[in-house]
């Protein structure tokens, strides 16, 4: 609250009139503009406030609470203090399903990086048709999670599934995408590619768009290649672009749970378990509600620690600003 | 070739037959590279395209197809059968209207609330701004099964559960609406708001008649990718909806297979039905899509 409101005296009180007085009764003071700009501000954002803070942080509150009761979610629960998270550290599907987000997490995002900066930079190339390619190549973006996931067990089915039809065909021997833990959690990774490659196409897309082209003519001039043109100029021009697309992605994949609830359900054996569906199945199946919530926790801590360095460690890229 | 030609006269000057080599080059690289580049385009596009692919195929065949061992990679015969089995035996049409009411509700309050929210942000000021902002923004990180515990418990004490509000209100607030707008109105230049201010205009009115008719880009893009982002939500109404008359799409999609099981053709008819309106409306909004996203000051 500095400035301004001295220098715009006329303006004040121009713009100030009729209001209700907001200090204890001294009808001589109107608010200045400054005063009723950010009653204006408060009033256009409490219903997106009041939306977030009962929906979301209400409940973030109470699931941080609930992680410290033992509760089947009907009564009143009754507290055990750590217990819920002493428990957490002895679980073995616990550390299986962390270590299947984690190594999730680092597969999905680079490779979906990877090949949607590739693709990008196919697209943004002079090619025929270049349009209807690029249309085909976000189409799964408007499938459903649990559509995709469908289709991927069709398509995976060890059984009666096309690939595996394929393979053997081939002369290939089939894959047991269902029981094999491996395949299955191969098959998970594979189906999430399909579904999520063409954000990254598109956010890249954008990316490369806002590239001046006479930088390539330049490169060019000085004797670049295609690689270095690639290496030295695309690839650092995109990196606001990488940046964003890598907190997405870090993000989407700690919280992966359509694909693998409807494809797997986190079988065979733990083999595709992650947090949130390992989350789901105490807080829901078997109502072991405080541990549902210390699992919760622990993906959030998990999911604020990644943003929290990655933010630090590049600040001169921030997307916000 | 007839730049090659060129290259080789001598009565050209040496630079320009320098410029010359290198164009020519550049065209042959350019031409071997240009089929290279389609056929990596088409691969890709067929990796996308072939799922879908077998999705219409199974919908449209029969059950003795299906188990057939062979590999047939097209369509043995044409049947409307399993689309009557699905009709007949679960209340499409019901599902189809709740999805419909839910998402067309949650994106109205999503682009309204997102609206102002973002406007507030961009260029008003007062104290907590940018602290709200961030804590709006952090939002984006919390998956609902971190949440689903109490917020069931929340939803069930205002009288919410059983109704379209126990999925529409949680869902509703979008963080990335609120960043979206932000970014977008940032992008008006100041002066407009300044001029109408001076001309004696309050802050709604200025909200009304000058920054909406600006945003009706961003507009269409937060609508669509509101309706899209609920037609396709799974986790919360998963959780939020135990009634089967009142399920959503993804829901009753995933309740039917569990009645097929492993009998493809029903579900694939299903999958189908609900994918298609989208998969319509996702290609003929693209252009806001895109459109959005490059505006939205991500790059």
């Amino acid at each position: 609250m500095t400035g301004m409101s001295s220098a715009s005296t006329a303006l004040r009180k121009r713009a100030a009139y009729g209001t209700a007085t907001a200090d204890g009764g001294k009808p001589s003071r109107r608010p200045t503009r400054r005063y009723r700009e950010s009653l204006v501000g408060y009033a256009f954002l409490t219903p997106t406030l009041i939306l977030l803070g009962v929906f979301v942080l209400l409940p973030l509150v109470g699931a941080v609470v609930i992680s410290l009761q033992k509760t089947n979610g009907f009564g009143a629960g009754t507290f055990t203090g750590l217990e819920n998270y002493a428990r957490l550290v002895r679980d073995p599907v616990f550390w299986r399903s962390t270590l299947n987000t984690a190594l999730f997490t680092a597969i999905v995002t680079p490779v979906s990086m990877l090949l949607g900066l590739g693709v990008a930079v196919l697209l943004n190339s002079v090619l025929p048709a270049r349009g209807l390619f690029r249309s085909i190549l976000i189409v799964p973006m408007a499938i459903s999670g649990v559509a995709t996931a469908l289709i991927g067990t069709l398509v995976f089915d060890q059984n009666n599934g096309v690939l595996d039809k394929m393979l053997r065909s081939l002369g290939l021997p089939a894959i047991q995408w269902q029981s094999g833990s491996t395949a299955a959690f191969v098959s998970v990774v594979l189906v999430t590619l399909w579904w999520r490659v063409g954000f990254n196409m598109l956010i890249y897309l954008a990316g490369l768009q806002g590239i001046n082209p006479y930088l390539y003519e330049a490169a060019r001039l000085d004797g670049a290649n295609g690689w270095q043109q690639f290496r030295y100029l695309t690839v650092p021009m995109v990196g606001p672009s990488s940046f964003f697309l890598l907190i997405m992605n870090v993000i989407y994949s700690f919280q992966v749970f359509d694909i693998v609830f409807v494809m797997t359900g986190g079988g065979p054996q733990n083999a595709t378990s992650v947090l949130v569906t390992y989350a789901y199945d105490n807080g829901f199946v078997t109502r072991d509600q405080g541990y549902a919530a210390a699992i919760g926790v622990v993906l959030l801590l998990a999911t604020m620690t990644f943003t929290a360095v990655r933010w630090r460690s590049s600040r001169n890229r921030d997307p916000v600003e | 070739m007839s730049s090659l030609r060129v290259d080789g006269n001598p009565v050209d000057g040496n630079r320009s037959r320098q410029e010359a080599g290198y164009a020519a080059a550049r065209r042959r690289r350019h031409r071997s590279g240009l089929a290279l580049r389609i056929a990596l385009a088409i691969v890709a596009c067929a990796v996308v395209l072939f799922p879908l692919y077998w999705m219409v195929v199974v919908a449209f065949s029969t059950r003795s197809d299906l188990f057939s061992s062979g590999l047939r990679l097209w369509p043995q015969s044409f049947t409307l059968e399993n689309f009557q089995r699905v009709f007949s035996s679960f209340p499409i049409s019901a599902w189809f209207g709740n999805s419909l009411a839910i998402a067309l509700v949650t994106s109205a309050i999503t682009v309204s609330t997102s609206l102002l929210a973002g406007y507030a942000f961009a260029q008003l000021k007062f104290r907590g701004s940018s602290f709200l902002f961030l804590v709006a923004l952090s939002t984006l990180m919390i998956p609902v099964q971190v949440i689903m515990v109490p917020l069931f418990k929340i939803v069930t004490q205002l009288g919410l559960y059983g109704s379209y509000w126990a999925v529409i209100l949680p869902t509703a607030a979008s963080a990335f609406g609120v960043f979206l707008s932000r970014q977008f109105i940032l992008a008006i230049p100041r002066d407009l708001f300044e001029a109408a201010r001076i001309d004696g205009a309050g802050q709604l009115r200025i909200f009304l008649q000058i920054v909406l008719p600006l945003c009706k880009p961003l507009l269409a893009v937060l609508f669509f990718m509101s309706l899209l982002q609920t037609w396709n939500d799974f986790a919360w109404p998963l959780i939020a909806l135990k009634d089967n008359a009142l399920f959503t799409l993804p829901i009753g999609l995933l309740y039917l297979q569990g009645q097929f099981g492993s009998d493809y053709g029903g579900t694939m008819a299903f999958a189908l039905l609900t994918v298609a309106p989208m998969v319509v409306l996702f290609l003929v909004f693209q252009r806001f899509f895109v459109q959005g996203f490059a505006r939205s000051g991500i790059q």
